[in-house]
């Protein structure tokens, strides 16, 4: 069978038809007619806001928020040992760590040294989690809190003893598989 | 008809000192609406977007309104370098004042007797009733004009030469379209219009003059889709540019009025003012309250429309007008005149 040029030909709609006319008036009115029915459908499908202060989305447990730091739980030890490594790994160069030596009479951390001053300047922080991946005790994790606003910028310099308080539970955590 | 009348009333005129109690008594009774139509708006647009709309201030953000009207009246006057002053504070007073105008002319009720005084519960009676609605809305028109071109600046410009052109396109539709219900009626006065829609509501034989009424409303009230003048999205709010504070406080309430009186005329037109279908007669006292549920209603349909419908482009704003509404308009008046002759 021969090769039918007729049936390549495709046709191409560029919008609607011509409007006019009485078929335009109809067409006008049908189609204004589905609209509100359409968003007469979005009424009936109720409400999708989450009141937020007074209601919260869980936040997952990888959920990276305000940052803590740890103690060793049965010495009550700290965890970090001043290192630095965690300044060092920062992309915006938000914490300043300055390291002293423990002493017999004076041992805070579990390591040879500690951090004397510990400050995380949260005003500059990208929450990017790279302080929690370098440092080698886990001593700093990346939190679930994530309501951080305050009046000035001084106080968004977060010192070693808030990082290390119990945070206040105000973050709800998705529960596993939720 | 008595023509030596002034303002050609018609039906029953009160004591002097009944014309000035109802007077303000209606007024207020529309300055009450505004913040119930301005709230129920961004509540049910809310609703059609899933979303609960304002609910902070008050009980379920009841109080919202009031909090707007304290911000908008706390504000600092200010007006462009360029501005022709004085017309620049006329031009929202004559907004407002041509929006309580037609307000007027909304029927609550008939004639009724309270403590003695028998008293017509209608701002007032006129024998040209929707010529008298048509010039207050033209004059509306003339303060956004005014507003824009006074404010001396491009967007305000450009929105209120927008504003001229859509009122001529639109207002010789919605006039076409009365045609039909005052052939019908036999009389001009609304009163007598409600009266004459006893059985039978208008909506039904004159179901495209109220179509046509209605869309021609929506532009004339300004409102989407035919919000052109204002068009935030092209003209930054185009005759409103430039206005803040209690300016545009008047704006915004005459804004709201408008749709106001638009559903109080149509109510009384076309959905049978204070009348009910089926036999059912209410009480007196409860006329007002159903002339006001169904201008609540009505007043729903436009909120419907504006979550509905996107902004109409210029050329299809004026196609629209003189191609689809005014021959059908004048189509229906037609008909309606064969009829009517014909009976």
């Amino acid at each position: 069978m021969a090769w039918d040029p007729e049936k390549d030909v495709i046709e191409v709609i560029r919008g609607p038809k011509e409007a006019g006319g009485a078929g335009g008036l109809y067409r006008a009115f049908g189609e204004t007619l589905r609209g509100l029915k359409t968003t007469f459908g979005q009424l009936r499908m109720g409400v999708d806001t989450i009141q937020y202060p007074e209601e919260k989305i869980p936040v997952y447990p990888r959920f990276r928020g305000r940052h803590q730091l740890h103690r060793f739980e049965d010495s009550g030890l700290e965890k970090c040992v001043g290192c630095s490594l965690c300044a060092a790994a920062c992309p915006s160069d938000c914490i300043r760590v300055v390291a002293a030596e423990n002493t017999p009479e004076h041992r805070v951390s579990a390591g040879e040294r500690y951090a004397a001053v510990y400050e995380i300047n949260l005003s500059r922080c990208i929450f990017c989690g790279y302080c929690e991946v370098a440092c080698p005790f886990d001593a700093i994790t990346m939190g679930h809190d994530f309501e951080l606003s305050d009046a000035n910028r001084s106080d968004l310099i977060f010192t070693k003893e808030m990082l290390l308080a119990e945070p206040i539970e105000r973050t709800p955590l998705r529960a596993e598989g939720e | 008809m008595n023509l030596n009348v002034p303002f050609a009333l018609v039906g029953y005129i009160e004591p002097w000192w009944m014309v000035i109690i109802k007077s303000v008594v209606f007024a207020l009774i529309g300055l009450q609406l505004v913040p119930v139509v301005l709230m129920m708006e961004r509540k049910i647009l809310g609703r059609f977007q899933n979303r609960y709309g304002p609910n902070r201030v008050g009980l379920y953000g009841a109080m919202t309104p009031i909090a707007d009207i304290i911000k908008l009246l706390s504000k600092e006057p200010f007006r462009p370098k360029t501005a022709i002053g004085w017309l620049f504070e006329l031009a929202p007073i004559l907004s407002i004042t041509a929006a309580f105008g037609a307000l007027a002319l909304v029927p609550y009720g008939p004639v009724v007797d309270i403590f003695g005084t028998a008293t017509g519960l209608y701002g007032i009676d006129v024998s040209i009733g929707p010529l008298y609605v048509f010039a207050f809305g033209a004059i509306s028109f003339y303060s956004v004009m005014l507003g824009g071109w006074a404010s001396g600046s491009k967007y305000s410009f450009l929105g209120s030469m927008r504003a001229a052109a859509q009122l001529i396109s639109y207002e010789v539709p919605q006039g076409m379209a009365l045609i039909g219900v005052i052939i019908t009626a036999q009389t001009m006065s609304l009163t007598g219009i409600v009266e004459a829609q006893r059985g039978m509501w208008y909506i039904v034989p004159q179901f495209f003059g109220f179509i046509v009424f209605m869309v021609a409303s929506f532009a004339e009230t300004n409102r989407p889709p035919f919000d052109l003048m204002e068009a935030d999205a092209e003209l930054t709010g185009g005759y409103n540019t430039e206005f803040g504070g209690s300016k545009f406080t008047l704006y915004f309430f005459a804004e709201y009025l408008n749709m106001i009186v638009v559903s109080g005329i149509a109510t009384a037109l076309f959905l049978g003012g204070w009348l009910l279908p089926f036999g059912i007669h209410p009480p007196n006292w409860l006329d007002p309250f159903i002339v006001i549920g169904k201008m609540l209603a009505f007043v729903t349909f436009f909120i419907w429309i504006r979550a509905t419908l996107p902004r109409l482009r210029y050329d299809q704003l004026m196609s629209l007008g003189w191609k689809v509404l005014l021959p059908l308009a004048t189509l229906n008046a037609l008909i309606t005149a064969i009829i009517v002759v014909a009976n």
